[in-house]
């Protein structure tokens, strides 16, 4: 009676459902639990012309940009959280290399409130933030209006609905039916608004694991086009109750990008000439991998859905 | 004052920033946490004078106790571990736009008389420099009953005027903000940078309330690029206390923090 699984390769769901053109919605959860991996293999497949959507996105949006895959990038902040600027970034806003890009800014509340209006299936959520900043004048998607119901200015930020949300996952079942639990930020509407859903799973879990805890299933499958298991997915991002955050690769990133030829080298080190994750965790070698284990588990008390 | 030269003194500015910072937040009050010394300095109040103060994190996290290591991002697996709440960053958000979060950090690489945020567009050497942006900066700021700034006092970061408000502030001054649009209790409280703080007029324009031990106040001047009003009552800011300096070094054990910029 199953329904077919939906698991694939990475390789395949990139190919399938993420063609040049794409709005792309990654970096949901902040920086927690953010899809390196759906990142790097779309770098190998090519793709051009992406929007991405995503409101911090650290150092991702950043290689994906050097490696000339973007259009536009819809965002809050792009950089390196704990190191400060995306060389990349800035080499594509300042002086168009290796192309130019379009940059819409939002902050962090008016791209969850577009993605909120997606997935409510509406055109707009309104807000009063914003209200006299710079961003209210260069963004387009944010428009001011007079309140219907009261006497009060409020702007209308425009719905977004990106043709793929890549969604990073503790565990899902084949269905694509997906628990996340820790930094949540705006995957759950941004799963919603979107038009088709790659889940990344750390792990796959038969069906009955999701149903024993239905509170805790932030995805329902029915979203979902396809399911990647993919362990060390995130990293250097961590994944809760899985690893840590690599501090140390995002200081290197920092480092070893400052200079365009220097991205160039990083980018064919860690993506251009490693195939899939498993090679990629393995470059990382055990002793790195290990190093970001949890120290020790911290289980959350079970919750007793007995009828 | 100014007995005390730099040399002799057991701590650095960012701790002294960072200690300043924490005590803009008074117990049992909701606070939005930002990153880095802001970060830090919620961290320092949890732990000295104010253990019910309350953080919301903008990735939907909300925090009552502090977390038990230091923190590179809000997203770091200490920060979610024992945590009270993690939801959807438009939960933390409604709390903020709902007018109940009482003080909001930011940063800012440019900051100018009436309290308005440039974290866009910089200026190195007469270029432009695309900065990362606002985050959530700039909702912050519109929303948050006070906001604290913190940054360091350079002549070229403390501006006439920013060229690029991220996040607004007094805009031009008294009447602005509410000609906006914006909440009534809200706008910056303090700029709190490497050399002094500056608290805000009802006019809304920004005035040197201290300045840091073995600061003199021409130096503040020589930079800022305003001409900057000084308090008639100007006070020497307090140093860090021994509580302080002991949360923020057990936070921040490598200076990885308070020791930049």
């Amino acid at each position: 009676m199953s329904a077919e699984s939906k698991i694939v390769s990475m390789h395949e769901a990139i190919a399938r459902h993420v063609p040049s053109g794409s709005m792309v919605l990654m970096g949901a959860q902040l920086e927690p639990m953010i899809p390196f991996s759906a990142g790097h293999e779309l770098i190998r497949q090519g793709r051009r012309d992406l929007t991405l959507v995503g409101p911090i996105s650290d150092i991702l949006f950043d290689q994906l940009i050097g490696a000339g895959c973007v259009e536009r990038v819809m965002a809050a902040w792009v950089g390196n959280v704990s190191e400060g600027a995306g060389y990349c970034f800035r080499r594509a806003v300042e002086t168009s290399i290796p192309r130019r890009i379009d940059v819409v800014d939002y902050s962090n509340f008016t791209l969850a409130l577009a993605l909120h209006a997606g997935a409510l299936g509406v055109p707009f959520m309104p807000t009063y933030s914003t209200l006299g900043s710079e961003l209210l004048k260069k963004n387009g998607n944010l428009r001011e209006f007079s309140s219907p119901v009261s006497e009060e200015k409020l702007i209308a930020v425009r719905a977004l609905r990106p043709d793929a949300a890549i969604i990073q996952v503790q565990r899902a079942d084949a269905q694509g039916n997906a628990h996340i639990w820790g930094s949540l930020g705006v995957a759950v509407d941004g799963a919603r608004a979107a038009r088709s859903v790659i889940v990344v799973a750390e792990e796959i879990v038969a069906p009955e694991v999701i149903a024993s805890d239905p509170n805790r299933t932030l995805i329902p499958g029915f979203l979902v086009s396809a399911v990647v298991h993919e362990p060390g997915g995130a990293h250097p991002s961590p994944v809760q109750g899985y690893y840590g955050r690599d501090h140390k690769f995002f200081a290197e990133y920092h480092d070893e990008t400052r200079e365009l030829g220097a991205f160039e080298r990083w980018l064919e080190k860690w993506v251009l000439n490693v195939p899939d994750r498993q090679a990629y965790v393995e470059k990382l070698g055990a002793a790195r991998a290990t190093s970001l284990l949890p120290r020790e588990h911290a289980y959350s008390a079970p919750a007793d859905f007995g009828d | 004052m100014g007995q005390t030269n730099a040399s002799a003194r057991s701590y650095v500015a960012g701790e002294l920033m960072v200690a300043a910072a924490a005590r803009e937040i008074a117990n049992k009050e909701l606070v939005f946490v930002g990153m880095r010394l802001p970060l830090l300095s919620f961290l320092v109040a949890k732990r000295t004078h104010a253990p019910e103060a309350v953080g919301l994190y903008e990735n939907g996290v909300i925090r009552e106790t502090p977390s038990r290591d230091m923190l590179y991002t809000m997203g770091d697996p200490p920060n979610l571990q024992g945590a009270t709440f993690c939801g959807q960053m438009i939960d933390v958000m409604s709390f903020l736009q709902r007018g109940r979060v009482d003080v909001g950090f930011l940063g800012a690489a440019e900051v100018d008389r009436f309290g308005n945020l440039n974290s866009t567009w910089g200026q190195r050497a007469g270029e432009a420099v695309r900065l990362p942006g606002s985050g959530g900066a700039c909702d912050i700021a519109c929303l948050s009953q006070r906001t604290v700034v913190l940054l360091a006092h350079e002549r070229h970061r403390l501006a006439e005027r920013v060229s690029y408000v991220t996040s607004p502030g007094y805009g031009t001054g008294e009447r602005w903000r509410r000609e906006q649009g914006l909440p009534q209790q809200s706008g910056p409280s303090a700029i709190i940078t490497t050399r002094g703080v500056l608290r805000f007029g009802s006019d809304g324009e920004a005035y040197l309330a201290s300045v840091h031990p073995g600061v003199a106040v021409e130096e503040v001047l020589a930079n800022t690029s305003w001409t900057l009003r000084v308090a008639d009552h100007l006070d020497e800011t307090e140093p860090p206390s021994a509580a302080e300096l002991r949360a923020i070094r057990e936070l921040d054990p490598t200076q990885f923090w308070t020791g930049q910029r």
